[in-house]
């Protein structure tokens, strides 16, 4: 399955393309997702613990069962205002 | 006008967008206005700022302080406008604005909705320092 991830502030400058699409395996969770994007970005590993993770513009855990054409956000610590 | 306005805009954010938020029933308007300093929090010079937002879910966040606000302050009215993309010293990067009825509320809900606004927006900045470097910048 496929999903598309987005991505915001230093963790979209190292994922270089945001919004990109993500292969992944059936019944792939999201913290899989983010696994396989570690994978590719090992920069992204310094980021994990801060980084939440929404599931179609909500924010999911790492245990959240994605389907096929779901948008995957990753979110930084924000800093809006 | 009498209407509220939960909204991310491209460029500064001109202030007078939220001007229709009161009408003839409310006696107190309070508006906070963010603009970019000139300075950092460790005492860099700052050219500007850059701000991006997830936008969608950005907006219902605003819609949902704005609930918050009404069940914690009573019938309040808000606004509240965002800015993203590249700003310069000196320009409004959000704008919200509270009507109630008595100034309490007004104030109370507008200060309440730029707390939470900070706390948990999807939306991010990097300052532009002299010299070319830029950092991220988060509110935690």
């Amino acid at each position: 399955m496929n999903v598309r991830v987005v991505a915001f502030a230093n963790v979209r400058e190292i994922l270089e393309n945001s919004p990109r699409s993500l292969d992944l395996p059936e019944g792939a969770r999201a913290g899989e997702a983010w696994n396989a994007l570690e994978a590719l970005f090992p920069a992204l590993r310094a980021h994990r613990t801060s980084v939440r993770i929404a599931r179609n513009g909500r924010i999911v855990s790492v245990d959240e069962s994605l389907l096929d054409g779901d948008e995957l956000a990753l979110l930084p610590p924000v800093g809006g205002g | 006008m009498d209407r509220e306005r939960f909204s991310i805009v491209r460029g500064p954010v001109d202030p007078s967008c939220l001007d229709g938020l009161a009408n003839d029933a409310l006696g107190g308007v309070v508006t906070f206005l963010g603009v970019v300093r000139n300075r950092s929090d460790d005492g860099r010079a700052v050219l500007g700022l850059s701000y991006e937002a997830y936008e969608a879910p950005a907006v219902r966040e605003f819609e949902a302080i704005a609930n918050e606000a009404r069940e914690r302050f009573g019938e309040v009215r808000l606004g509240i406008v965002h800015a993203v993309g590249e700003l310069d010293v000196g320009a409004v990067a959000v704008a919200v604005a509270a009507a109630a009825e008595h100034r309490a509320a007004a104030f109370d809900a507008c200060r309440y909705a730029i707390d939470e606004l900070k706390r948990r927006a999807p939306i991010w900045k990097k300052e532009r320092y002299a010299g070319g470097e830029a950092r991220w910048k988060s509110n935690e």
